[in-house]
């Protein structure tokens, strides 16, 4: 322990309590988190690609997630340890920057802590290992640029976009069809993206689900779903060129913030207070009519009276609709939302060409929807499916498929999947490797075999041997200069992967590689754990 | 026997340690070489130590292999094999433990509900934990797993699927999670036989959608015979009911339910049927009344009987009408003044109720309370006033009598009334209910339920509402499939047929599925006591010839012809019992981790 000595030898104390805390320094730090490193790159393993396993997570509540986004595993898996923390921050990070690759970028990380172990145990410095990674990293970033190829679509050809989107699809649990959700992310996309600024808004794409029905239900609306009904159950439950009106402030009468009372000590007072409440209500209502509106979306509650008079007017609205939804459907309508009555005008409805109630199953369910928009940029994908954690998954994987339409609208690189381009950026890394003079020519070296982890995991959950499948293919791209050989885990009997139409985001796989680096650099760099203790 | 203070705690037989208490617990350290070479032992042989989660144990051993210094841990000590990731009540299992775990919990459940398939199938008794221990008796699968408190996460995958079967068709909430379970079963024993759960899952896939394109070859789809149709549906309910509690009647209950849903003219929505209980009688008393029945009191002095009824459906106040203005409250500085503003409010009321008057109406319905004063006005014009009718039955009278809910009534002229053609008091039992007949909505109906407890009554709900479900998806799906095992037969002949074919391992999986889809048969005929390894026999042979309609008759205990027999199901429902189970079995077959989180820690509020 962390014991100093003046010079009459008495101690004196460094850390506060220092006799209630571990501590692990040096050589074992580095073990001790290396190893808890791995430990979460394990977890993940068996969830990598096309026949990777699920997980069942149980939360504190006992609500079960079943997955295999890795993100999702780890965001759910409540973990203790720090250094597992920095795992799960990483694959949080490629999720909200790429959002696909989460689980890849975590085992290649595992892959890179154990490798450094090896090197530890031979003496290297982990600053030198961490040196050599980051050489070794620049140099499978340049390689894949080098291996990439353009890729070419159009607004009109979507099906190598709807390729794309299926190499994601495949690994998840819907992959039964795949080709169907596929195509309904692309579409979605396309609607929302901008071809000239090469830039696509994902908040403009809302992801709905509901329990019931089959998988092939699920369809893609050009337009806002709400679950919500109209407030009163007589309104018209179908709206043709819908002018919305969208407020946020309740049919109510206005509660001023500063305290105020009102005395009413004589019946004059009284029933000029009845009449000027009723006054409210209908000028409330009046002046949403004035403006030529036919429906009405409020974030908050009505008063009985407001409502029936809605009603009675011929004005149907909806109550309790949620900030988010609100500005979407403000979005979408190309309207403005309103705060106060007074500021109502014409110009500030949105417009809409068909709203109407549709109700589901036995029960009494029933969801809003606002269909042909002024701006129809704003679309949802609103998923049917046999229960309630089949939805949950199926949202997580649109998400996937809608983040790679995105990545290619953003650029339009790939490199091929099924673990090809990992090959051969180790043969690439692996070749710079000898050019290295010092002791970094080692950790280079690790990365490559760090490299090789990602197809040997994919060839041993696809059910192959591992080392064989890895080998045969690694030679068989040295041989034919061939970039484009990887793991064949669907037995289709090629390994081509431009053949099998496997194909991933150069991005992506690009900052797979940058942030599984930095994380092991970061973790490499720590000598010293001080943590309070547990007895 | 308990050796070594706290620490260790052992079975008087077994050399086994039962538990090990935690340092924390027991507030005591483990010393000694004996306890560290128990903990050893402990740890390496995989026995799980209550309260005390492995990486503790691990540290344990290193703590007092320091301390003791007279024993080296063995050099394949996992030392550092497990760090701490997870949370300290966090557990975590993998590989084959997992997916025994999640196979344990759904086979359990399956055994759970198995008794209650098929028309000899048992109850349950359900006791609540809450107050009162309320007991529900049913053998309605989805209500059953409802009310079960769940541990196993595969588990809650079953009763979720079970769950959303009740929601979309109403009926064969029993058969899904049976046939899932009879999935996972099969899918275990190859898992054992050490075939890939992924192999398997395409297999599962593959029979599947066989077995559904085997069902729709069959279909028998009567739409454009509505004499033929009507009796489809006949069939269909007594089919359904005769697996509840209702079988003694089914015949009565199956034209009740026919009766309401035909009415219903092809739209869903079962709200306009309304199911009141009223316990005594017996279940055969039950009827089905055009119209509406309010289960209300007519206000006193007032007329009990209205003919062509023109009523206003309202939702307002008729206590003190309130001021709303925020903030707005009394102050009076003397008696007077009270009785004045008083005066007032009565004077504000008379106004209301001389609106309310003046729409014409000689019936008046309010969601909230009306109180003495304006009931009194009510009686003096002779109108009926109902007060406090719950939201639902507002809804529904608005809806049949084609009014407008109004909570404001200064404009008489606009007001959408209802019309009913009679409004009467009627007995039911010994509870007087009001009874609106001839609404201008033909659709409506309500089924009076009777029966001689509150238990049967529920049950009987129950089942009538699966009986109005499938009845009113068949209405808008009319393809009609035969019942008693028989397309569980016609399903396994297919997928058979198929696995023959398939080459690969997947063959072993499509045979697996095959041999889930006869357990639903075998299922039914030992629920009925019959001899099962027997009927199913027989009932292959019969359906290996073409065309054949053999299915169990569970009445005579034999193969019988089900056409004859006039056992009809819903192909939706059996549609969606199949793709569902498949769903949720590979969902579980594709586990092969549980992580649990450290459950949330109550506050202690005492």
């Amino acid at each position: 322990m962390a014991l100093a000595f003046d010079e009459y030898g008495r101690p004196f104390i460094i850390l506060k309590e220092q006799d209630q805390k571990t501590r692990l320094r040096g050589i074992d730090a580095q073990k001790a988190n290396i190893s808890a490193g791995k430990a979460v790159a394990r977890i993940l393993r068996t969830s990598l690609g096309p026949k990777g396993m699920d997980k069942i997570l149980q939360s504190p509540d006992g609500d079960v997630t079943i997955t295999n986004d890795g993100a999702t595993i780890l965001e759910q898996m409540d973990v203790d340890n720090q250094i597992a923390k920095l795992m799960v921050e990483l694959s949080r990070s490629q999720d909200y920057e790429i959002g696909d690759g989460t689980t890849g970028v975590v085992v290649m990380a595992g892959a890179l802590l154990e490798q450094a172990e090896r090197l530890l145990e031979r003496g290297i410095h982990p600053i030198r290992i961490a040196e050599g990674y980051e050489m070794a990293s620049r140099i499978a970033v340049e390689h894949l640029e080098h291996i990439s190829q353009k890729f070419d679509f159009g607004a009109s050809n979507i099906e190598p976009l709807v390729q794309t989107c299926m190499t994601t699809l495949s690994s998840k649990i819907v992959n039964r069809c795949k080709h169907h959700l596929a195509e309904i992310s692309v579409k979605a996309v396309l609607s929302v993206a901008d071809l000239e600024r090469k830039d696509v808004n994902l908040d403009m794409i809302k992801v709905e689900g509901k329990v019931g029905g089959k998988l092939e239900d699920t369809e893609l609306i050009y337009g806002i779903t709400v679950d919500k009904d109209m407030s009163h159950p007589q309104m018209p439950k179908q709206i043709e060129d819908a002018k919305i009106a969208i407020l946020t402030c309740p049919f109510e009468p206005p509660k001023p913030k500063t305290k105020h009372k009102v005395d009413i000590d004589t019946v004059e007072k009284f029933q000029t207070l009845r009449l000027q409440e009723q006054k409210y209500f209908d000028d409330m209502v009046q002046k949403c009519k004035d403006v030529g509106a036919t429906l009405v979306i409020c974030q908050w509650g009505f008063d009985d009276e407001a409502n029936h008079l809605l009603m009675h007017r011929n004005l149907p609205a909806v109550r309790w609709v949620g900030g988010v939804e609100l500005e979407l459907i403000a979005i979408a309508t190309g309207g403005r939302i309103v705060p106060r009555f007074q500021e109502l005008t014409p110009e500030k409805l949105g417009r809409a060409g068909l709203v109407r109630e549709k109700s589901f199953g036995t029960t009494k369910d029933k969801m809003l929807y606002i269909e042909h928009c002024a701006n129809s940029r704003a679309v949802t994908i609103f998923i049917r499916g046999g229960n309630k954690m089949m939805i949950e998954e199926t949202k997580r994987s649109i998400h996937d498929a809608l983040c790679v339409a995105r990545n290619l609208i953003r650029n339009n690189s790939i490199v091929y999947g099924g673990g090809s381009a990992e090959i051969s950026c180790s043969i690439a890394v692996e070749a710079a490797a000898d050019k290295y003079p010092v002791v970094e020519q080692y950790a280079v070296r690790a990365f490559a075999d760090a490299l090789d982890s990602v197809p040997m995991a994919l060839a041993e959950n696809s059910g192959l041997q591992p080392i064989e499948t890895l080998s045969a293919v690694k030679s068989q791209q040295i041989k034919e200069n061939n970039p484009h050989y990887g793991i064949d885990c669907n037995d289709v009997g090629t390994n081509d992967m431009r053949e099998q139409d496997v194909f991933e985001t150069l991005i992506g796989k690009q900052q797979q590689i940058l942030l599984a680096t930095q994380v092991v650099k970061m973790i490499l760099k720590i000598d010293d754990v001080i943590s309070p203790s547990d007895y | 026997m308990v050796i070594e203070g706290p620490i260790l705690e052992f079975h008087q037989k077994s050399p086994k340690p039962l538990r090990v208490y935690s340092a924390q617990q027991s507030k005591a350290k483990p010393q000694g070489q004996k306890t560290l070479a128990l903990l050893l032992f402990c740890v390496l042989s995989g026995i799980r130590i209550s309260n005390f989660p492995k990486h503790r144990a691990y540290d344990q051993v290193f703590f007092l292999c320091t301390k003791t210094q007279s024993y080296s841990p063995p050099s394949y000590f996992p030392w550092r094999c497990v760090e701490k990731i997870l949370k300290d009540d966090a557990s975590e299992e993998k590989g084959e433990r997992a997916r025994m775990a999640s196979f344990v919990g759904a086979i359990a459940i399956t055994d759970l509900v198995k008794t209650t398939l098929g028309p000899k199938g048992m109850d349950k008794i359900l006791q609540s934990t809450g107050r009162g221990h309320e007991v529900t008796v049913t053998n309605d699968g989805a209500t059953i797993l409802k009310s079960l408190h769940i541990d196993n996460p595969a588990a809650k995958v079953l009763i979720d699927i079970s769950k959303v079967q009740d929601d979309e068709v109403g009926d064969g909430t029993t058969s899904v999670v049976v046939l899932a379970g009879e999935l996972l079963r099969e899918a275990e024993k190859l898992v054992a036989a050490k075939i890939h759960p992924m192999t398997i899952i395409s297999g599962y896939r593959m029979a599947a959608e066989c077995a559904r394109n085997a069902l729709l070859q069959r279909v028998v789809d009567n739409k454009e015979n509505a004499e033929k149709f009507k009796s489809d549906l006949m069939k269909i309910a007594m089919t359904t009911l005769s697996s509840k509690i209702l079988s003694q009647d089914k015949e009565h209950f199956a034209q009740l339910a026919v009766d309401a849903v035909m009415r219903l003219k092809g739209s869903t929505n079962l709200e306009a049927i309304q199911i009141i209980k009223k316990p005594g009688g017996s279940l055969k008393d039950s009827f089905l009344d055009e119209g509406f029945i309010l289960d209300k009191k007519i206000g006193l002095g007032q007329p009990k009987r209205i003919e062509n009824a023109k009523i206003l459906v309202a939702n307002t106040a008729m206590d003190t009408d309130k001021v709303k203005i925020y903030g707005a409250r009394v102050r009076v500085d003397s008696m007077s003044k009270v009785a004045e503003i008083e005066g007032a409010e009565k004077e504000k009321m008379r106004e209301k109720v001389k609106k309310i008057l003046g729409h014409g109406i000689n019936c008046f319905v309010n969601r909230q309370l009306i109180y003495n004063f304006p009931e009194e006005l009510f009686a003096d014009a002779g109108i009926l006033a109902i007060e406090h009718a719950d939201f639902d039955g507002i809804e529904r009278l608005a809806l049949v009598t084609g009014g407008e809910i109004a909570s404001t009534f200064d404009n008489p002229e606009s007001v959408k009334l209802g019309h009913c053609k009679l409004i009467e008091e009627i007995m039911i039992g010994e509870d007087k209910l009001i009874h609106f007949s001839g609404v201008e909505m033909g659709q409506a109906c309500t089924i009076v339920l009777r029966g001689a407890s509150h238990h049967v009554l529920d049950e009987a709900e129950r089942s009538l509402h699966d009986a109005l479900c499938v009845l009113s998806q068949t209405v808008n799906d009319t393809r009609v499939l035969l019942g008693g095992g028989w397309p569980e037969m016609v399903m396994a002949k297919e997928v058979d047929k198929l696995a023959r074919k398939t080459p690969g391992k997947k063959s072993h999986a499509i045979e697996a599925f095959s041999r889930a889809l006869l357990a639903i048969p075998t299922i039914i005929a030992d629920n009925a006591g019959l001899d099962s390894a027997d009927l199913v026999a027989k009932l292959r042979a019969e359906h290996h010839k073409e065309g054949c309609n053999a299915g169990i008759d569970v009445i005579s205990g034999s193969v019988g012809d089900m056409a004859e027999l006039g056992i009809s199901e819903a192909f939706k429902v059996k549609q969606a019992v199949l793709l569902s189970a498949t769903e949720a079995a590979e969902m579980i077959l594709r586990v092969d981790e549980i992580i649990t989180c450290a459950p949330r820690k109550r506050e202690d509020r005492m």
